[in-house]
């Protein structure tokens, strides 16, 4: 447990953000290494997150899979009819996953996994174009999960668990395009709440039609994260009654949206898998940002988002090359939730081809290094936010965005 | 092998960080826009307060740095343009100092009063800004407030011992590259590739603001004998902006030309009402009555013997209703009858006298200027309550710029505008019609990114709190036409600005 907390605390200094709105697929290099398939995969504790229910189809008594990725994201913007530009520097996230699995009986493992599905950090400059709609933003969910799986016949197994969420979110943004105080500079607001906590669930079965034919099943529960009491801290506003902005405290809700995944494996010619999922994420949920200020002189700030489900189809190959190799490759088409519209700079987010590989070194009987990589491609995309309002005027921020993340990951497997 | 992959890890993390999205066609890149055949390396801007980018009654460097031709600049940078400087004043008060004691005031800003009601005052505080400390230039930006036509041209106008009596300008004694220097010459000595223009607002403009209390100088050609406040004669104007523009494209530089507004678009002369006396029918049939022997008998009677027309009786007359009524005023384009109606017939005593010696209601299309809104309807002796401004003691004649002085501010602007269009013309050079923008602006309003561009005062967003000067946001519109004429004339591409990113009034309370 204690390192559950060291592994915690690391994660909160890293920060992510890649794929479809803020969800970020970096849930363990073997799988990402595929395609970050693994709803229908046996091959390791990454299983805690991908089909609890394999976990009781692992070999080993006791397997612990942990690793970092290293994100680099990159959002450049530009407007062709003012020439207005920008590029993102966002620092490079590092989401870390850990899980351990436990083969209690021969049809009784227990798992434990600690991993970071949603995030996001971007960093625009200061006062860019959009700066009315972010400078820039540091969103973490921290997800802590024990499991169990159970067999219930050699065809059928079933598991799930309790998630515990702990999420934190920092953002700041101009108040305006234009509100400065005496000296030019921006009026602008950084919102930040921490420990902000909520409890959901996990559940999943497994199908083994063959014993090379795989089929599963997992759904994650929505957790919306309730922050009460954040802190709202507003700067460079004038000092007069029409700018009545003094800091203060707020609510806000941030839904973590539910995800179905079923997918298939298939082992083939001794030393070959094939692998398919297909993610279903709920975005619906997520129809507005609102922050509810404390102080009622200040105007509560609504933004819409009216994010769509989305989904994700994903392929990935297996090779075990030698009794020490083990090559990955993979695939999967990302598609955005965000409708035409609702395009906002802190998750610019169009479809995406992702391309992946990875491979796994066998250093003795009890230990792996894993490796993957990944290549995320957006297409340029001309896009705007049609929500923004000024003195009851709807103000669009148009322009063209071009994004693309990297993000090679080493981790290591280590099994009784 | 734990280490190779460490290092292929590590140089591949390396690798990655240079990996930015590239724009297929990126804004950045040379040729995305063009300066066509302009060359906008070198940009000087020549001009006034317009082009300093003064607001608000001062210069400050918030102001400068939303000046029409910095923003112009920036968006220059775009097409080839290279670094644009200007002679940033020392803070954002705006005041100036002459060796220590202040010559001018801070600017405007909109402050909340005691009962909630949002108007402008000056900012407190002492300024820092002293003209004697000189700044190294030169500077692209020789926008120098106050200057009018003839000033450019005039050495020695940047001259420190020539303010005090006002033979120079304290703006431009900050940077004037001699005492000797003229504005022009500084602004060649740059050898600009690119230059632009606005001159001759304050030919016209002094003596409107001072509600025509100056002298309309058409006809004389002698410049150094103008008071502040006088009208230039138009053949000054097209001999010396003529001279200006020579100056300028001798070295072969491009440039665009801007001309003169008419006041009647500014907030200044469009705000106070002309009609903003309330009275109920008793007060109005009291006043009536103390002007009916001015009205039935003295007017008639001055007709009579000849000394002014029928027209001028009419003119004269005054007459009160229940309701909102025109204020009476001192109008120094009427016949002085001071003297005469201390005489016989009427024999009236001297401090009536000099009441009636010019006296008339404001008329509709007269305008009244913004100051007179502190004075309309105050009694400035608190002893006599009676006596009120604009009821029963006449709007200072430089309160209201009547119709005749409106026409010379027409004819004298026109005859500009006819010079500054023909050598656009003539020279080929970019010509910008400022004056029908501004008539749009204030006339409808022009629709941007966020609302409706208007003079409103306050609240329209062109203008600030000077009610002459505009904003941010209307020297942003200013710029947005100046880099259409320039794309029109040199068939360039250069981006134009969003103007809702640029700010309006400053809201503050001192």
């Amino acid at each position: 447990m204690k390192k559950v907390l060291v592994l915690a605390a690391f994660a909160l200094v890293s920060a992510v953000t890649y794929a479809g709105g803020y969800r970020v697929s970096l849930q363990g290099n073997k799988a990402l290494a595929m395609g970050h398939t693994g709803v229908a995969v046996v091959n390791s504790s990454e299983s805690v997150f991908f089909n609890p229910a394999a976990l009781v189809y692992l070999e080993d008594k006791f397997s612990i899979s942990a690793g970092v990725h290293g994100v680099f994201s990159n959002i450049a913007y530009q407007d062709s009819e003012t020439g207005a530009n920008a590029r993102t520097d966002s620092p490079v996230g590092t989401p870390l996953y850990f899980y351990a699995s436990y083969q209690a009986t021969d049809w009784l493992a227990f798992g434990l996994g600690v991993y970071t599905p949603y995030g996001s950090s971007v960093e625009y400059e200061d006062d860019w174009a959009g700066s009315h709609l972010v400078n820039n933003i540091d969103l973490q969910a921290i997800y802590i999960q024990p499991t169990v799986s159970f067999k219930i016949n050699d065809k059928l197994s079933v598991g799930g668990g309790p998630i515990y969420v702990t999420g934190s979110v920092n953002f700041n943004r101009n108040l305006n395009r234009t509100l400065t105080d005496l000296e030019g500079n921006r009026a602008n607001v950084t919102v930040d709440a921490s420990g902000v906590s909520n409890w959901g669930w996990v559940a999943s079965a497994m199908v083994n039609l063959t014993d090379d034919l795989h089929i599963g099943a997992t759904y994650r529960s929505e957790i919306i994260l309730d922050a009460e009491d954040g802190d709202a801290d507003f700067e460079n506003v004038p000092n007069s009654p029409l700018t009545p902005f003094a800091d203060t405290t707020f609510d806000a809700s941030l839904p973590l949206p539910a995800e179905m995944t079923v997918g298939m494996s298939y082992d083939f010619c001794e030393k070959w898998t094939f692998a398919f999922d297909f993610n279903r994420t709920f975005w619906d949920v997520y129809e507005s940002l609102d922050l509810d200020f404390a102080n009622a002189e200040i105007p509560d700030s609504e933004n819409a988002r009216n994010y769509k489900n989305s989904s994700i189809y994903r392929f990935g190959m297996q090779y075990d090359v030698t009794k020490m190799f083990t090559l990955r490759a993979g695939y999967y088409f990302d598609e955005s939730p965000v409708r035409e519209g609702y395009f906002a700079p802190e998750t610019p987010r169009n479809d995406s081809n992702n391309f992946t590989a990875g491979l796994t070194v066998n250093l003795g009987e009890h230990l792996q290094i894993d490796a993957s990589f990944l290549y995320s491609h957006f297409k340029e995309v001309d896009a705007s936010y049609n929500y923004y309002s000024e003195n009851g005027v709807s103000v669009p921020f148009r322009g063209t965005y071009k994004t693309n993340a990297f993000v090679p990951g080493l981790g290591l497997t280590y099994k009784l | 092998m734990k280490n190779i992959l460490k290092y292929t890890f590590a140089v591949l993390a390396v690798g990655l960080v240079s990996c930015d999205p590239e724009f297929d066609s990126p804004v950045t890149d040379d040729g995305f826009y063009s300066s066509g055949t302009a060359d906008l390396s070198k940009y000087v801007s020549v001009g006034n307060s317009l082009t300093a980018g003064y607001a608000d009654g001062a210069l400050y460097i918030t102001g400068q740095n939303n000046s029409y031709p910095n923003i112009m600049a920036q968006q220059f940078e775009f097409a080839g343009g290279g670094d644009f400087t200007q002679p940033l004043m020392n803070d954002n008060l705006g005041g100036l100092l002459l060796g220590g004691s202040q010559i001018a005031e801070n600017r405007f800003v909109l402050a909340v009063d005691a009962n909630g009601n949002p108007g402008p005052v000056r900012l407190d505080g002492m300024p820092t800004t002293d003209i004697t400390n000189k700044l190294s230039g030169p500077f692209n930006n020789m926008g120098v407030p106050g200057a009018k036509s003839f000033h450019l041209v005039a050495p020695g106008y940047g001259n420190v011992g020539g303010i005090l009596a006002g033979t120079a300008n304290p703006y431009f004694a900050r940077f004037a590259s001699t005492e000797s220097a003229t504005v022009i010459g500084d602004a060649v000595a740059q050898n600009p590739t690119f230059f632009s223009l606005w001159i001759g607002n304050n030919d016209i403009l002094s003596y409107a603001t001072s509600g025509g209390t100056g002298v309309d100088q058409t006809g004389n050609l002698d410049p150094s004998s103008y008071g502040p406040e006088d009208i230039t004669d138009p053949n000054v104007f097209a001999s010396v902006y003529s001279q200006q523009v020579e100056a300028l494209t001798a070295g072969g530089a491009k440039g665009v030309l801007v001309n003169i507004p008419e006041v009647t678009s500014i907030p200044y002369f469009t705000t106070v009402p002309t009609n903003a006396i309330p009275l109920d029918a008793a007060t109005a049939a009291q006043l009536n009555a103390q002007f009916a022997a001015y009205n039935n008998q003295i007017l008639p009677g001055l007709v009579g013997i000849g000394l002014i027309t029928p027209e001028e009786a009419a003119l004269r007359m005054i007459n009160f209703s229940a309701g909102q009524n025109f204020p009476i005023m001192t109008d120094d384009d009427l016949t002085d009858i001071t003297q005469i109606l201390q005489g016989p017939p009427f024999n009236l005593p001297a401090q009536l006298a000099t009441l009636l010696g010019q006296l008339r209601q404001v008329k509709s299309d007269d305008l009244i200027v913004l100051i007179a809104s502190s004075e309309l309807g105050t009694t400035p002796d608190p002893s006599n309550p009676q006596g009120v401004i604009g009821v029963s003691i006449p709007l200072r004649d430089g309160l209201v710029l009547s119709t005749t002085e409106q026409a010379r501010v027409t004819a004298a602007s026109t005859a500009y505008n006819a010079t500054i269009q023909s050598l656009a013309g003539a020279k080929g050079l970019a010509f910008v019609d400022a004056k029908t923008a501004l008539s749009r602006v204030a006339n409808g309003g022009v629709s941007y990114d966020g609302g409706v561009l208007t003079s409103q005062f306050v609240t329209g967003g062109a203008f600030s709190l000077d009610g002459v000067h505009p904003t941010p946001r209307g020297y942003a519109y200013t710029a947005n036409l100046i880099i259409n004429a320039i794309n029109d004339t040199y068939d360039a591409s250069i981006p134009t600005v969003h103007i809702g990113n640029y700010a309006t009034v400053t809201v503050t309370n001192n």
